[in-house]
C-alpha cells in the first residue's frame, strides 16, 4: 500500500518567505504567495495504527501540520511538486525508514519531495521560469504541475539499505549486491586500433573522454603493442587519469614562450622553490592528497585547498556541498583528522539584470544562495568550523562561478603508513556507489555552454556529511588497522585504487562494491564519483577488526580485492576481467603536452594617479562595494565556533561586526595555535599577473602576521582558476602568475606545499561569445602562532593610542577597488598605459613582518590591520567600525590625498600603539613610520584636509542590510 | 571519586569533543559512548554519574532536529533514561541534545510539550550570546553568580510552547536560562534553556562548552575575562560528585568504568 503525507510549517515560515523574495528578485513580481511543503511518500503495511504512529513521528504539532493524501487547494493556486531523480541520495527517506524500523512499523520504502503552492496572476511561461530557475533543479529533480507521482524507482531507499553489508575475505564474501548487479558478459572492448585521427576524435567526443589528439595516438599505439583493443573500463580509466583535473597537463607541460625559450614546467618551478627554501618544518609537499608540515614536535598539520567550480555552476548546493566533502576527504586521505574549513567564493554581480543572464546560466543570486547553503550544510553538519574565506563579485564569474574549498587537519606523530604491501586487501569504506558524478574529472576539464547543465547532470552529486563524519570517527579509531589510505574523489575507485596501486598493482572485483541501485556497468562502478568513500589497504588479518569497528560506527565496509605486487591493475566483474592495464603506463604513459605561451607585457614604468571629487563619498562607496562590505550574512551561517579553537574569528571587534584579517585556531588547552590567511586579487591579474601573484602572497602573509603568526613558520597553498590555457595569452598570464608565486615564496621563505589548478573556466554562449574568468589565484597561508594568548585583532582598542602606518604608499591603482567604484580611467594610449601600474613587490616586507611579529610578542602593538582592498581609508574605517571608536588622522603618507587614501600598495599595515611605546616600536621596526594620528572616543573618523564622517555612517555603508 | 560523565554520540553528533574538554576541565572524566554501543549495552549508564547529549546533527536532523536520536533514547533504550534521572543523576542536553530531550518528553516533562522551531531569521546562526541563570530548581544553574557568554550555532533554536506550558514553566521555576540583550532566534520568553521538575535535567540551545578558557571570548583581545561557560559544568559536576558521596545516594554505583 502506498500513501503520502504533506507537511506544512505552522506560523512564521521563513523558507517560504525567502522563496517569495527570490521569486520577486527573478523578475516575477506577480507572485503574491509562495508556500513550500514537504512530502513523504511511503510504501508498506499502512494500517490506521501505523499511520498514526508515522504522523506522530513526522509531525510536531507545535511546529507543523500534516495532511494525508494530496491536499485540496483553491483552483486559482498553482501547484508544483518536485522530487529527486531516482538514484540521487535521499537522506530524509533513509531516516524515515530507520525511524519506522525503530518503531516496529512495516514500511518497506520511502521517498521525499516538495510541494509549492503559488498564488498570483501567472501564465504558463512564468510558472515554467519559476520552476526552472528557483523551485527545482533539473539536474537532480523532476517536477510536475499538480500532484507528482513517484515511480517505482523513486522508492530507491528501501529497508534493506539499512543493513550493513557482511564482510570477509574475497573468497568467503556473500555479496548482498547480488540483486543489484547486471549480468556482465560478452564484449566490452572499444575499437581504437587502426582508427584514423578523425575517427579517434569522433570516439573522443562520443565518449566524452576529453583526451588530446596526441594522447589518443599514444593510447592507440599502446594497445596495438599489447595486441588487443582496450575495454571500455580501460579507456575510461585512462581518460580519467589523464584528465586535466587529475593529471595537471598544463602544469606539467613543456611550455615555449614567445621568444622561443623553453620553460621549466610550472609544477617544477613551484617544487624547486620549495626545495630551495628547505624549511625545517616541511614534511611533505606536492605529493599525495595534501601538503604536510610540522610546526610543533609530535604533531603534523595537513593542508589542502580544492576547487569545485563546474559542479557549483550547474547545481550550486550540491556542487559546493561535495566540494567541501571532497577536500575534507583529501585531508583524511593523509591520515590527518580535519579541524577546520575555508572557502573563497566568486560570483557574478548579485544585482545582474535577468535579461543579461546568458542562456543556460543560473542567476548569481541563486548560485550564491545555493553555494553558501551547500558550504554551510556540509561544514556545520560534519562539525568543522568554516573559519576563513573571501567573497568576490565580478561579471567574469557570472557564467563561471568559482568555489575554492580548503581544509586543515592534524595528526599526532605515529607509525608511518608504508603500504600498500603486496597481499594487503583493497577495502572500500563509507557510502554506496551509484551513477553519481560519472566523468566528473573529464567534465571539470572542459569549457561549459548552454547545454552543460543538462548533459553534465550525472556529474553532480549531493553529499552526505553525516556519513563522512562517521568516516572521520572510524579513521580516528582505526590507527594500526590500515597500511595506506586515500580518498575517492574525481575518478572514484579508478583514481583511488589506481593511485594506491601505482607501484604494486591490484586485482579487484567491482561486483563486490556495495551499490545504491542495480544495473551499473563495470566501468560505471569503477569511475563513479559517489561521495563519502575512502579506500584503505589493510593487512588480511586486520580486516575483521576494521569491520567490527565500522559496524559499531554504522559505516559500511567492503573488501573488493588485493594489492598484488605485479604492477598490473586488474579489474574484474566477478570472474570476467574488464580491465588489465599496466600501472606504469596508466600513470606515466601520458605524453607531455607541449604548449605555447604569449607572455604579457604589463606597464610597470608609467604609474597613473587618480582623481576623486569627494573622498568621503568615495570611502563610503568603497565600504559598500560588494567585495569589501560586510560578509556577516554569510559568515554567520557557518558554524565557526565548533571545536572551541577559533580564537581570532572572521568577524572581530566590540560588536563582532568588523572584518578580521587572519583567523587563529588554538585548542583550549594548547599554548600555541595556527593562523590562516587568504590573499586574492584577480583584478590586478588582468593587468599584471606576476605582480598580482606576489601581492596575493604578501596579503596572505600580512593577514596572518597581524593575527600573531610567526612569518618564519608559514606554508602556502596555491589555487589557480583560469581560462583555457590553450590560448597562448591565457597561458602566458598563468606562467607569469606562477613566476610571481615563486619569487614571493622565495622572498618570504614560505614554501608552497600543495596546490591545485582549475583551468578551462570558460563559457561559450549560443552566439559564439566566449567568456572567461579573470585570472584568479587564491593564496592560503597557514602559519604557526607561538603564543595563543598574544593574538591580535584589528579593532581599535583605546582612545589616545597612536595610529602608525608602515610600508610605502605610491600611486599604484591598476586593478584597484577605487577603479571598481568610479570606473577605469580612459586614457589616450592602450589600456595598460591608461590604468597605470599594479602594486609592485615590497622587497622589505619579509623583514618588516618578522619585526612586527617581534613587536607583537613584546606587547608593543594593541591592534593591527592590513591595508588592502580600498587602501588606507577603508582600513582605517574598518578598524574604527570594529572598535566602536573614532580616529583623528592629521598626517597622510605623501602629498596626494587620493593616493594616500585609496592606493592599494602592498606591504602596508596600520598599527595601534600606546604613545609611550612608540619609540620602542620605532626602534624595533627600524624603518620610516608615518604617525597618522590617534584613536578617539568620539565616534568620528576625521581626516585632516579631507573631511569627517561619523562611525554610524561608516557602519551603515559597510554593513548595509547584511547584518 | 571522579564523576564519570557519559557523552552520547549518535551519527552526526559533533560537539562531543567540545563538551568532553569542558567536563575534563570541570574535573569530571568524560566517556564518549556510541549510540550503537549504548543500545547494545544500556547498562553502561549504570557506571556514569552524569549523562550528556551533545550537540550536532544527529541522524542529519532528517525528520526534525533530534527526533531520531530521541527515538533511540526512548524506544531503543527502554526505560534506561528515565531510570537514570529517577536515580538522581544529572542530565544535560545541549543544542541538538536539547532538541532530542524535548522530543523524548523528558523536557519540559510532566506531560507538557514544547518544541524548538526554526529560528525567526530562517537561517542557521552562529554568534555569541549572553545568558542569565534564572532557576533555583535547576542544579546546573542555581549556583551561577554571573551571566554566561557563549556561542549559539543552530538553525532551529526557537523555543516555543503554548501559554499554559509557559506559565507552568515559570511557576515551577523551570526556566533555567534566558537570553540577555539579543534574543538570537525568537524564543518565547527569551528562553535559552529549561529544566525538568526535578531540576536534574537541563536542556539549552547555546554552547557553554565553547567558553571554557578566557581566550575563547570574542572580546578577549579587548580585555574581557568573564562569563565562562565552564562554571555551568563545574556546578553540574559538583552536584554529581556530592550525590555520589552522599550516604543517601539514590542509586548503586558499581565503580566500574565504561
Amino acid at each position: 500500500m502506498r500513501a503520502r503525507v504533506t507537511i506544512t510549517p505552522r506560523g512564521r515560515d521563513s523558507r517560504s518567505a525567502g522563496l517569495l523574495a527570490d521569486a520577486h528578485a527573478l523578475g516575477l513580481p506577480n507572485v503574491t504567495r509562495l508556500v513550500a511543503h514537504d512530502i513523504v511518500f511511503l510504501q508498506g503495511d499502512l494500517d490506521p495504527a501505523t499511520t498514526a504512529k508515522i504522523e506522530r513521528l513526522l509531525i510536531d504539532p507545535l511546529l507543523q501540520t500534516g495532511t494525508w493524501g494530496t491536499p485540496a487547494t483553491d483552483p486559482q493556486v498553482h501547484v508544483i511538486e518536485t522530487m529527486l531523480h531516482p538514484g540521487v541520495t535521499d537522506a530524509a527517506a533513509g531516516a524515515v525508514l530507520h525511524a519506522a524500523r525503530r518503531l516496529g512499523l512495516r514500511v518497506v520504502s520511502a521517498a521525499t519531495g516538495k510541494r509549492f503552492e503559488i498564488g498570483g496572476d501567472l501564465d504558463e511561461q512564468d510558472i515554467d521560469r519559476l520552476v526552472r530557475r528557483l523551485l527545482s533543479n533539473a539536474v537532480i529533480e523532476s517536477w510536475a504541475v499538480g500532484e507528482i507521482a513517484p515511480k517505482a524507482e523513486n522508492h530507491s531507499v528501501t529497508s534493506s539499505d539499512l543493513d550493513v553489508t557482511p564482510v570477509g575475505t574475497e573468497s568467503d564474501t556473500e555479496s548482498d549486491t547480488g540483486d543489484h548487479t547486471v549480468a556482465v558478459t560478452g564484449d566490452h572492448t572499444v575499437a581504437v586500433i587502426g582508427l584514423s585521427s578523425d575517427e579517434l576524435e569522433a570516439l573522443n567526443t562520443e565518449r566524452g573522454l576529453s583526451l588530446d589528439p596526441e594522447e589518443l595516438l599514444v593510447v592507440q599505439k599502446h594497445f596495438a603493442g599489447v595486441g588487443r583493443e582496450p575495454t571500455d573500463v580501460e579507456l575510461e580509466m585512462l581518460a580519467q587519469t589523464w584528465s586535466e583535473h587529475c593529471s595537471h597537463k598544463t602544469f606539467r607541460a613543456t611550455i615555449t614562450d614567445s621568444s622561443g625559450a623553453v620553460l621549466t614546467p610550472l609544477i617544477e618551478q613551484l617544487r624547486q622553490a620549495t626545495n630551495t627554501i628547505a624549511a625545517p618544518f616541511l614534511v611533505s609537499a606536492f605529493v599525495g592528497n595534501a601538503g604536510i608540515v610540522r610546526f610543533t614536535p609530535g604533531r603534523t598539520i595537513a593542508v589542502k585547498a580544492e576547487t569545485h567550480n563546474h559542479p557549483s555552476a550547474v547545481e550550486p548546493f550540491g556542487g559546493a556541498n561535495t566540494g567541501v566533502g571532497g577536500v575534507i576527504r583529501d585531508i583524511l586521505g593523509t591520515a590527518h583528522l580535519p579541524i577546520a574549513c575555508t572557502d573563497v567564493l566568486c560570483f557574478g554581480p548579485a544585482d545582474l539584470a535577468p535579461a543579461e543572464l546568458p542562456d543556460g546560466v543560473l542567476h548569481p543570486r541563486r548560485i550564491r544562495a545555493g553555494v553558501v547553503a551547500g558550504v554551510a550544510d556540509y561544514g556545520n553538519k560534519i562539525g568543522l568550523p568554516t573559519i576563513a574565506g573571501a567573497v568576490l563579485y565580478d561579471s567574469g564569474y557570472t557564467a563561471n562561478p568559482l568555489v575554492f574549498c580548503g581544509c586543515i587537519g592534524v595528526a599526532t606523530d605515529g607509525p608511518t603508513l608504508d603500504g600498500p604491501h603486496p597481499g594487503d586487501r583493497v577495502v572500500v569504506l563509507g557510502g554506496r556507489t551509484g551513477r553519481d558524478g560519472l566523468r566528473g574529472a573529464t567534465f571539470s576539464s572542459r569549457s561549459m555552454d548552454a547545454s552543460t547543465g543538462e548533459v553534465a547532470g550525472a556529474s553532480v552529486q549531493i553529499g552526505d556529511p553525516i556519513i563522512e563524519k562517521l568516516l572521520i570517527d572510524v579513521i580516528r579509531d582505526a590507527n594500526g588497522l590500515y597500511t595506506a589510505i586515500t580518498d575517492c574523489g574525481a575518478g572514484g575507485l579508478s583514481s583511488a585504487v589506481g593511485e594506491m596501486a601505482e607501484i604494486v598493482g591490484a586485482n579487484v572485483d567491482v561486483s563486490l562494491t556495495p551499490l545504491k541501485y542495480p544495473n551499473l556497468a563495470p566501468w560505471e562502478i569503477w569511475l563513479s564519483e559517489a561521495q563519502e568513500r575512502m579506500v584503505m589497504s589493510v593487512r588480511p588479518d586486520k580486516v575483521a577488526q576494521l569491520d567490527a569497528l565500522c559496524r559499531r560506527h554504522g559505516v559500511e565496509l567492503a573488501d573488493i580485492g588485493v594489492f598484488t605486487g605485479d604492477g598490473q591493475i586488474v579489474v574484474r566483474f566477478d570472474e570476467l576481467v574488464v580491465a588489465r592495464i599496466d600501472a606504469d603506463f596508466l600513470h606515466n604513459g601520458r605524453p607531455r603536452r607541449s604548449m605555447i605561451a604569449e607572455l604579457p607585457t604589463p606597464n610597470r614604468s608609467d604609474p597613473l594617479g587618480r582623481v576623486v571629487a569627494d573622498p568621503i563619498a568615495t570611502l563610503l562607496a568603497l565600504l559598500a562595494h560588494p567585495n569589501i562590505a560586510s560578509k556577516a550574512s554569510i559568515i554567520r551561517r557557518y558554524d565557526h565556533e565548533i571545536r572551541g579553537a577559533t580564537i581570532v574569528r572572521p568577524l572581530v571587534g566590540a560588536r563582532s561586526d568588523g572584518p578580521g584579517d587572519g583567523v587563529v585556531l588554538a585548542n583550549p588547552t594548547d599554548s600555541f595555535g595556527l593562523a590562516i590567511g587568504i590573499g586574492v586579487n584577480p583584478w590586478q591579474g588582468i593587468y599584471d599577473p606576476q605582480r598580482m601573484a606576489w601581492a596575493a602572497v604578501d596579503e596572505a602573509m600580512r593577514n596572518i602576521v597581524v593575527a600573531g603568526a610567526d612569518p618564519d613558520m608559514v606554508c602556502l597553498l596555491d589555487n589557480f582558476s583560469w581560462g583555457d590555457p590553450r590560448r597562448p595569452s591565457t597561458l602566458g598570464d598563468l606562467v607569469e602568475a606562477v613566476s610571481g608565486c615563486v619569487d614571493a615564496s622565495l622572498a618570504f621563505k614560505a614554501p608552497f606545499v600543495s596546490g591545485k589548478d582549475s583551468l578551462n573556466n570558460e563559457y561559450l554562449t549560443p552566439d559564439g561569445t566566449r567568456t572567461s574568468v579573470p585570472p584568479t589565484l587564491v593564496i592560503t597561508a597557514i602559519g604557526h602562532v607561538p603564543n595563543a594568548d598574544k593574538v591580535l585583532t584589528p579593532d581599535l582598542k583605546t582612545p589616545g593610542n597612536l595610529l602608525v602606518l608602515v610600508g610605502s604608499t605610491t600611486d599604484e591603482f591598476a586593478g584597484s577597488h577605487l577603479d571598481s567604484v568610479q570606473g577605469i580611467p580612459t586614457g589616450a594610449a592602450g589600456i595598460s598605459a591608461s590604468v597605470g601600474v599594479v602594486p609592485a613587490p615590497d622587497l622589505h616586507a619579509p623583514t618588516r613582518y618578522r619585526r612586527i611579529h617581534q613587536a607583537i610578542q613584546a606587547g608593543l602593538i594593541r591592534s593591527a590591520h592590513d591595508c588592502s582592498e580600498g587602501g588606507l581609508a577603508v582600513a582605517l574605517a574598518e578598524m574604527a567600525i570594529a572598535g566602536c571608536l573614532g580616529a583623528v588622522i592629521d598626517t597622510l603618507p605623501g602629498d596626494d590625498h587620493v593616493t594616500a587614501l585609496f592606493a592599494e600598495s602592498i606591504g602596508r599595515l596600520i598599527l595601534e600603539v600606546e604613545p609611550g611605546l612608540l619609540v620602542d616600536l620605532h626602534g624595533l621596526l627600524d624603518e620610516h613610520l608615518t604617525v597618522l594620528g590617534s584613536v578617539t572616543a568620539e565616534p568620528v573618523l576625521s581626516i585632516n584636509g579631507v573631511g569627517n564622517v561619523s562611525l554610524d555612517v561608516l557602519r551603515s555603508a559597510f554593513i548595509g542590510d547584511a547584518s | 571519586m571522579t564523576v564519570v560523565a557519559a557523552i552520547v554520540r549518535g551519527p552526526g553528533t559533533n560537539r562531543d569533543d567540545d563538551v568532553a574538554d569542558a567536563l575534563r576541565l570541570a574535573g569530571a572524566a568524560p566517556r564518549t559512548v556510541l549510540i550503537n554501543d549504548l543500545l547494545a549495552h544500556p547498562d553502561v549508564l549504570d557506571d556514569a554519574q552524569m549523562l550528556v547529549v551533545a550537540g550536532g546533527f544527529s541522524f542529519a536532523d532528517a525528520l526534525g532536529a533530534g527526533r531520531l536520536l530521541a527515538l533511540e533514547l526512548t524506544i531503543g533504550l527502554g526505560d534506561a533514561l528515565t531510570r537514570f534521572v529517577d536515580s538522581g543523576r544529572p542530565v544535560i542536553g545541549i543544542c541538538n541534545g536539547f532538541q532530542a530531550l524535548v522530543s523524548t518528553g523528558l523536557l519540559p516533562g510532566s506531560g507538557s510539550t514544547a518544541a524548538l522551531g526554526a529560528n525567526d531569521s530562517g537561517r542557521f546562526e552562529c554568534r555569541w550570546v549572553r545568558l542569565a541563570a534564572k532557576s533555583q530548581r535547576c542544579i546546573w544553574t542555581r549556583e551561577l553568580t554571573e551571566d554566561i557568554d557563549c556561542p549559539i550555532a543552530h538553525g532551529e533554536g526557537r523555543f516555543t510552547c503554548d501559554d499554559a506550558t509557559l506559565e507552568a514553566l515559570d511557576a515551577n521555576d523551570q526556566i533555567a536560562l534566558t537570553y540577555v540583550g539579543t534574543n538570537p532566534n525568537g524564543s518565547r520568553g527569551d528562553i535559552a534553556g529549561i529544566t525538568d521538575h526535578t531540576g536534574l535535567v537541563l536542556g539549552l540551545m547555546p554552547h557553554p562548552e565553547n567558553h571554557i578558557v578566557p581566550r575563547q571570548h570574542p572580546l578577549f583581545t579587548r580585555g574581557n575575562n568573564s562569563g565562562l561557560g565552564l562554571t555551568l559544568f563545574q556546578h553540574g559536576v559538583a552536584y554529581a560528585a556530592s550525590a555520589l558521596q552522599s550516604p543517601y545516594s539514590p542509586y548503586q554505583h558499581s565503580g566500574a568504568s565504561l
